[in-house]
């Protein structure tokens, strides 16, 4: 059994998670990452997508976080999320009022540079709905 | 002197104001303990982000790539004000004191010879300082409909406030609202947020020891995506605290309120009484005296 670590995820309303965890999978904006025990420290923007933690007794878990950023360091690992929901409690219509505002934002982007952060974060939002629609 | 009906009537209308001031003690005391345990429930994203913050302005070192809202434009000519608070009155002095320093606050600014803007959150802050400034409140921002403070509507307001800062609408930006001290205590609080005051945090940044980070991507950008989730957070926080504040200050006043209503039942029930008997002495006298005469 791999050696367990402290986990947090916190929104701004409240903690969610706070526990010992073996393994947590962040999907960072470089690219989803791993994190276990002893990580070396990093820090690391998030973008929208599904957190799996996989708890010290074995169970896992799956929450949704829309961007956000995480802080590792090799006694824990906390992941700040500007929104996160259980994959179980997801509300399907908050996901599309979030496309369809980001949409719009794309539609409405006065220069290239904002233009392409709008489509690469719808592009990143679709991606998750259609992630949570297979699942 | 009032007849002993009028006094009758008196007293029933006292009973009844009293009864709602309980009704509106008891709710504010509901709310405030949901209020409470919201700002608590918040305080460790705050915290986290604090110390994050600190970690990142450490590595940066207040290198040339820190964005705007960070340092400053330089100048501190044109002033922001963001004036959080209550929706609604009955809350005792709870408004009156949040906007006072903020009044004293744009006296002392405008004697300096700077330019003040305000937005108002909330509507009594917006009243109170109508009378005054109305020519320098940009914008109100009512929360009247909102059920449940919640996160995004701190970040409508953040967003505003650094999208008119992004268009050089001001130089520093300034939040009031009120601290959540305890139930009878709120401490009315001015805390600037442009340009931001982490400079002194550093060191407390021990968490992570002084380990070396990786950043992924660039400081520099984890910055840029971080500032203006920092206002949002702190605009936030002072939501809930003044939520939690405004509940603490309406409860104490009803409790007031209850009391003297009180005290004024036993009065006029005194004089009540009094006359009452005064009412039968003199009937008394006069069968009495009716009766001597005979």
């Amino acid at each position: 059994m791999a050696e367990a670590f402290q986990f947090e995820l916190v929104s701004p309303e409240r903690l969610l998670v706070s526990e010992q965890v073996e393994s947590v999978v962040i999907p960072g904006a470089e690219g989803e990452m791993t994190v276990m025990a002893h990580h070396a420290p990093v820090m690391t923007t998030i973008k929208p997508g599904v957190v799996t933690v996989k708890t010290a007794g074995g169970k896992e878990e799956r929450y949704v976080v829309f961007g956000g950023f995480a802080d590792i360091v090799p006694a824990g690992c906390t992941l700040l999320a500007e929104s996160a929901v259980a994959v179980g409690d997801i509300d399907r219509a908050d996901l599309a009022r979030r496309i369809q505002d980001a949409k719009e934002d794309a539609a409405d982007a006065k220069d290239d540079q904002s233009r392409s952060k709008a489509e690469q974060f719808l592009a990143q939002l679709t991606t998750l709905e259609s992630a949570l629609m297979a699942a | 002197m009032p007849s002993l009906k009028d006094l009758r009537n008196r007293i029933a209308s006292v009973k009844a104001t009293q009864k709602i001031t309980k009704a509106m003690q008891m709710v504010a005391a509901a709310k405030l303990r949901r209020a409470q345990e919201a700002a608590e429930a918040a305080r460790p994203y705050s915290e986290r982000m604090g110390s994050v913050l600190a970690n990142i302005t450490q590595a940066i070192g207040g290198g040339g790539d820190a964005p705007a809202l960070m340092t400053g434009t330089g100048k501190d000519d044109v002033h922001l004000l963001v004036v959080c608070t209550a929706e609604r009155g009955l809350c005792g002095g709870f408004n009156s004191q949040i906007a006072r320093l903020a009044r004293d606050h744009i006296r002392r600014l405008l004697a300096d010879g700077k330019q003040v803007k305000i937005i108002c959150v909330g509507k009594k802050g917006f009243d109170i300082l109508r009378r005054d400034y109305a020519s320098m409140i940009l914008e109100r921002v009512d929360l009247r409909e909102v059920k449940t403070l919640g996160f995004v509507n701190a970040d409508a307001i953040a967003r505003k406030v650094i999208h008119l800062f992004n268009e050089g609408g001001f130089d520093i930006c300034t939040l009031f609202y009120s601290q959540f001290k305890s139930v009878i205590s709120q401490i009315p609080t001015a805390q600037q947020i442009i340009p931001a005051g982490i400079a002194s945090a550093p060191a407390e940044a021990t968490a992570g020891g002084n380990a070396v980070y990786e950043y992924e991507p660039e400081p520099g950008e984890i910055l840029t995506d971080l500032i203006p989730r920092n206002i949002s957070v702190q605009v936030f926080r002072a939501l809930l605290e003044n939520a939690a504040g405004e509940m603490g200050a309406k409860m104490s006043a009803m409790d007031n309120a209850t009391r003297n209503a009180g005290d004024m039942i036993n009065k006029l029930s005194i004089t009540y009484n009094r006359q009452r008997q005064a009412q039968i002495t003199k009937e008394l006298i006069e069968i009495i005296s009716g009766a001597e005469a005979l």
